[in-house]
């Protein structure tokens, strides 16, 4: 469509209203996402405090963030919630998705129910979550009253366990979007791709390990860059479940980016964590946006 | 029925051929509904639980379980929690964070979603050399953690004299909400005919012609769309309200989650789950409201990537 223009000689006034109705595109690709990271890393490298001032002292934040115990507690945290999670909502969203792809009956009212979740916001699901795990009256009280007296289940109130806590929530908020995601890509494999497998006399469960999962590698990708560019972000979720207690058990990076900018009034050390959180995105992302976007020229 | 057959998957090696009734109560169905059935439990087990809670009285809560039905039902809880419930010192309820919500997102979702779709159309039919660098940098950037980005916001929102106000807000939710539905729109508008295009370009349309007379009128879905991403995602925001707001403009989601969370006085849990139900509400409505529309959103914002 628009590869005309580019025939043509350019000049800076051809197509001037396109080019005029993405000023604010322009502007927050350059000025917010380009400039606003480019600025938090060149002020993670100053000992700003309550207000942001370029005087610079090399690594000094980077070293005190890594020798204070809540952030390597956050990173810790992160990992296992990140790990878990990952597996978890692709093992459980793909099964899910394969179940309803079996041309069942009621099949949008399954769907329905098992997305409903992910259209709340994080902080109505931690707030339900911490009201049924709370230990006096959530699950560990149902069960001790069904006669189990000595049950434990009180993932909030233990300091090794309440990122698990966490995750749980996470996971009934999230797993429905993988769902989605699966559903959409199982309708996209060829039907013929199942009769011959069927013809072949292939069972069904090495239809989908051999040969559906890897045809479905695209979907997959995508939907792991989403899911873990998500969890890098976790914030709201921890906030209302457990504020980061008990003690510092469940902090995650966000939140101590943010308590330090906003309360602790360190800008340096919030500077210097939240670079840490973009290298692990970038680590992430990089390669697949180059896959997806850079190698090749999508549609035009 | 033979399309059914042929398009069922038998659960293990090679079955005898030719259509072959399908019993209801086949161990396949019983295993594949049973399974689906407990699964649904699980997720609607919590939202059960907000419901039935909401419903009961203290000392029922506390003589109780979480999942037995309320003896007495009493709305009191949910008079409560909309009216009189306490943020600190501020007794006003939850009502006040919904219009605040309610000011928020309509104009961030308007405004965002004009500007997201201008993109998109300059994207896909008036392609100027250097666009697609900015749109690349654009998707790249949906990804960057907000925190790396939330501090050099504040300056700017400074500097413009918006900070805490309700515009500058709008401003955040429109940056923020870019990527995804200019992404959206971009794919769209590239699927509509070419010809459409360049008949209209032919008869001397222009960009805004084109724009408003062919484009906008044919796209309605894709607002729909976008409408339902953009609501509850704005409605479900959380670390920019707090971030960019003041105490007197906290969106909804804020304020709940200083009732709920708050440390003085004594918990009531049925006016924290009334509450918590009224703030997903809004988004529970345009979800179960839209259906296919909300899938589709997905399905496109995401796979399409």
């Amino acid at each position: 469509m628009a590869t005309e223009t580019s025939k043509r000689p350019n000049t800076l006034f051809r197509n001037l209203n396109a080019k005029i109705a993405s000023l604010p595109m322009i502007f927050t690709a350059l000025v917010v996402f380009v400039g606003g990271t480019v600025w938090t890393v060149v002020y993670s490298f100053t000992n700003s405090r309550l207000l942001p001032r370029l005087q610079f002292v090399g690594l000094d934040q980077y070293e005190r963030l890594w020798s204070t115990p809540r952030w390597l507690a956050s990173i810790e945290n992160l990992m296992i919630y990140g790990v878990l999670s990952l597996i978890f909502s692709l093992t459980i969203g793909f099964v899910l998705a394969a179940l309803l792809d079996q041309k069942i009956r009621f099949e949008s009212v399954f769907r329905t129910i098992i997305l409903y979740p992910f259209a709340l916001s994080f902080i109505v699901t931690g707030l339900v979550w911490q009201w049924l795990l709370n230990p006096d009256f959530g699950v560990q009280h149902f069960v001790r009253g069904l006669g189990w007296e000595t049950f434990t289940f009180n993932p909030l109130y233990d300091q090794s366990i309440v990122i698990y806590g966490i995750l749980i929530a996470a996971l009934w908020q999230g797993t429905g979007l993988v769902m989605c995601l699966m559903l959409a890509g199982l309708r996209g494999i060829d039907e013929d791709i199942w009769k011959a497998a069927r013809v072949d006399g292939i069972p069904m469960w090495k239809t989908y390990i051999f040969i559906v999962i890897p045809m479905m590698r695209p979907v997959f990708v995508t939907t792991l860059v989403i899911i873990a560019s998500g969890i890098v972000r976790v914030y709201d979720l921890v906030v209302a479940q457990t504020s980061g207690g008990p003690g510092h058990a469940s902090e995650v990076p966000a939140k101590y980016v943010y308590d330090y900018m906003f309360s602790a009034q360190n800008l340096g050390q919030g500077f210097a964590a939240s670079t840490m959180m973009l290298l692990t995105v970038l680590i992430v992302v990089v390669p697949w946006a180059y896959l997806e976007f850079g190698g090749r020229n999508k549609r035009g | 029925m033979a399309d059914a057959v042929l398009t069922s998957h038998p659960a293990a090696g090679v079955e005898p051929f030719g259509p072959r009734p399908r019993r209801v109560f086949s161990r396949r169905n019983i295993f594949l509904y049973g399974t689906l059935i407990m699964v649904s439990l699980y997720y609607l087990l919590p939202l059960y639980v907000m419901i039935v809670t909401s419903l009961k009285g203290m000392p029922e809560i506390r003589f109780g379980n979480v999942f037995a039905p309320p003896l007495e039902i009493t709305f009191e809880p949910w008079v409560k929690a909309w009216s009189t419930a306490c943020t600190g010192l501020n007794c006003e309820g939850l009502s006040r964070g919904f219009w605040n919500s309610v000011r928020i997102t309509i104009p961030s979702v308007i405004v965002s979603i004009a500007i997201a779709s201008i993109n998109g159309y300059a994207l896909a039919n008036w392609r100027f050399k250097g666009a697609n660098i900015f749109f690349t940098i654009l998707i790249v950037g949906a990804f960057i953690p907000y925190q790396v980005m939330i501090y050099p916001i504040v300056i700017i929102l400074r500097e413009m004299g918006i900070y805490g106000t309700l515009t500058g807000l709008v401003l955040v939710h429109t940056i923020f909400g870019m990527p995804i539905n200019t992404l959206l729109f971009r794919n769209y508008f590239a699927s509509v005919p070419e010809e459409l295009f360049k008949a209209a370009r032919v008869d001397g349309a222009g960009f805004w012609g084109i724009y408003f007379r062919i484009m906008l009128p044919m796209s309605l879905p894709i607002f729909v769309v976008a409408m339902i991403i953009q609501v509850t995602g704005i409605w479900n925001d959380f670390l920019f309200g707090v971030v960019y707001t003041k105490p007197e403009t906290y969106p909804m989601t804020v304020q709940l989650n200083n009732i709920v969370n708050s440390v003085q006085g004594v918990k009531e849990y049925n006016v924290n789950m009334a509450a918590t139900l009224l703030t997903g509400l809004v988004p529970l409505i345009v979800y179960f409201i839209s259906g296919k529309l909300f899938v589709r959103g997905i399905a496109a914002g995401a796979v399409k990537g």
